[in-house]
């Protein structure tokens, strides 16, 4: 990665943010978007523009389940592991993509659980990005990552 | 003439394959030299017939669904599009069952209007509510809002009109309108599909609460699990500003109110109101004391009306038909109607706006037509995570938020999720304490350490560890957690745990491997 650059597009986000009220959040969401995540070096450059410590923005940081300061791996699949999507069998769905994603390279696909998507009444149900899947069987979630490319 | 074909850009639509659907149906509608208009509606909230399509026919609008997009060939063959006979026709829409044993206020347009349209809107009664509270004096939206006896639809059931009363009489040069879009319970997802289709109503609402106690700035706080929310939100307001709907002269009244979205980063406990307002503020969503309310020093330290998504998009109907007309809805102190969301192991879960008083019962078997796995029904959650799990003695119970408190069971945001017989309730008392260890704000010691120690204990349960003993401990660990916690996150947790010990006690014994 490219740190001169990182700086740049990071103080750019900060400029055109920093004076909205409670700025901290959208210039993190900002970034995350930009980069894939935070990088922790961008902490004291986050923390002066804003005035707060870098406590403070390492506290915010880590107290949101979304933000995360290490590069994500190339895909990144969310499944819900909320009660409704637990009673249309959840736990099975995270079983099977955890097999089935244990041979593919490192990096290349993270799972991680999420705490409802709002697709309860299509339940289990996984987002890829933005994109949703709902009422996924094990086959579909074959296909969906054959789809993606990834391979296992 | 060209044929109206709605597909929904409901979340749930297009996790279901919506877009490639849309797509298919105008590449063979060119393919056949047809002059296709697609409208992008709402859902119409019959969840297991999604992706829905309707068609625009003499006789009203005619449904299909499930649709996949490999069906769209068969479905022009069939001549589809003038309602024709396919195995996928449903019938007027309209006359659905589901849909006409409801009585929709809130979602009166949710499903039916193009959510983007603002023409759509204003054709179906849109903005009728803001143009007569532009007619009115603050204290008189706030006396209607108050006489409809609309309560809080987020979860706590608080009377919204003396909530807004308090703002209107707080002295401050500047006010709030923040909407709560944090909907995290698992099971609910009316917060989503009114923000996805019907967006305006909630502006509207918003708009309304600002004239009423003097605010001049609203907030969105929209979770981030919601994108395509979160789109159609900006969208809507650009449009509503644009028209003067919103901004520094709305309607020309002189009046100015400018309204923003945030978005949230996954921390469910923001979902609680002062939680939120912290983190609003760019903070960590850390768990106010109360008081001072928010309606006193809220966001920012100023007064602040904070409301649920659709406490707010229930004032429009409320204004424009008076209070007397939602009031008329519901039963005893619960008052109008509240989208209840069926979801989990159910074979038609959906979206069912009724009003008070409706049973589970009802629900679940009359609308949801039982479980999806085809097992009988065990438990119930009402309520979202921190609600209580019912067993079929209480299924008869009327759905109003006294009944429920004397059964020692919540509504909050209506969400009820079902599960069958192949649930075990010790393994989900368990999920509970272990939900709230990972969502603690961390602030009181109850919630923070108790969910912890709540989950260790139902660890040795399940393992049948000195279960008596155990079950014990778990009991004096839930008094204190309701007793001392600071917010409902570890106030409330106990209500999942406890409900599944009480109703459920054979779950708790370790079964003997044969």
């Amino acid at each position: 990665m490219n740190l001169a650059r990182h700086t740049e597009s990071i103080a750019s986000i900060i400029s055109s943010q920093q004076n909205r009220p409670g700025a901290l959040l959208p210039i993190l969401h900002d970034i995350q978007e930009a980069l894939g995540f935070i990088p922790p070096d961008s902490i004291q450059q986050i923390a002066s523009a804003l005035n707060l410590s870098r406590a403070e923005v390492h506290g915010v940081i880590t107290f949101y389940h979304h933000f995360r300061t290490t590069p994500p791996a190339r895909h990144t699949i969310e499944i819900c592991c909320a009660e409704a999507c637990q009673s249309m069998g959840a736990e099975r769905l995270v079983e099977h993509a955890k097999q089935r994603l244990a041979g593919s390279k490192h990096g290349e696909c993270e799972v991680k659980p999420v705490y409802c998507l709002g697709l309860c009444a299509t339940s289990p149900a996984l987002m890829v990005g933005e994109e949703l899947h709902a009422r996924v069987t094990p086959e579909k979630f074959d296909r969906l990552i054959e789809q993606m490319g990834i391979k296992t | 003439m060209s044929i109206k074909i709605f597909v929904p850009g409901d979340s749930a639509a297009l996790a279901l394959g919506a877009d490639a659907l849309a797509k298919n149906i105008l590449a063979e509608a060119a393919r056949r030299n047809m002059a296709v208009e697609l409208v992008r509606n709402g859902s119409r909230g019959m969840l297991w017939l999604e992706p829905l399509v309707e068609v625009q026919t003499a006789r009203g609008r005619v449904a299909f669904g499930p649709v996949s997009a490999e069906d769209v060939g068969a479905l022009f063959d069939a001549n589809f599009q003038n309602g024709g006979k396919h195995a996928l026709n449903l019938g007027l829409t309209e006359e659905l069952a589901y849909l006409k044993k409801q009585e929709r206020l809130t979602f009166a347009r949710v499903g039916i209007t193009d959510p983007l349209s603002l023409e759509d809107y204003l054709a179906h009664d849109g903005f009728q509510g803001l143009r007569k509270a532009l007619t009115m004096q603050p204290a008189a939206i706030v006396q209607q809002v108050t006489d409809s006896g609309l309560r809080g639809r987020g979860g706590a059931a608080f009377p919204t009109g003396i909530k807004w009363k308090t703002v209107l009489n707080t002295a401050a040069a500047q006010k709030y309108i923040v909407c709560n879009a944090d909907e995290g319970d698992s099971g609910t997802f009316a917060d989503r599909m009114l923000m996805e289709g019907d967006p305006f109503v909630l502006i509207e609402g918003m708009t309304i609460a600002a004239l009423a106690v003097g605010a001049t700035q609203g907030y969105i706080y929209v979770r981030s699990e919601y994108p395509h929310s979160i789109t159609i939100l900006n969208e809507a307001i650009a449009a509503a500003r644009k028209a003067g709907y919103l901004g520094p002269n709305i309607l020309n009244s002189g009046n100015s109110f400018e309204l923003e979205v945030r978005k949230g980063a996954g921390a469910y406990v923001c979902g609680e109101e002062t939680s939120l307002l912290e983190s609003l503020e760019g903070k960590r969503g850390i768990v106010r004391a109360k008081p001072p309310l928010p309606a006193i020093a809220g966001l920012f330290g100023k007064p602040t009306v904070i409301n649920n998504v659709i406490s707010l998009a229930s004032v429009p109907i409320i204004l424009d038909r008076g209070a007397a007309f939602y009031k008329d809805y519901g039963m005893g102190r619960s008052h109008g109607t509240l989208p209840f969301q069926l979801a989990g192991n159910i074979k038609q879960g959906g979206l069912i706006e009724k009003a008070f008083g409706v049973t589970l019962r009802e629900l679940m078997y009359d609308f949801g037509g039982g479980s999806a796995s085809g097992r009988p029904i065990k438990a119930v959650q009402v309520g979202g995570p921190l609600g209580a799990y019912l067993p079929e003695s209480q299924w008869d119970t009327p759905l109003d938020y006294e009944a429920y408190t004397a059964l020692w069971a919540v509504l909050g945001h209506g969400g009820i999720v079902v599960h069958d017989d192949s649930a075990d309730l010790a393994k989900l008392a368990r999920y509970a304490m272990k939900f709230c260890a990972i969502e603690s704000c961390g602030k009181c010691t109850p919630c923070r350490i108790g969910a912890t120690r709540g989950v260790e204990v139902m660890d040795k349960i399940i393992a049948g560890q000195d279960t008596e003993a155990q079950v014990e401990l778990l009991r004096d660990l839930c008094d204190t957690m309701l007793n001392g916690s600071m917010c409902a996150m570890g106030g409330m947790t106990p209500y999942p745990v406890l409900s599944a010990l009480n109703h459920f006690p054979r779950d708790f014994v370790k079964k003997i491997p044969v």
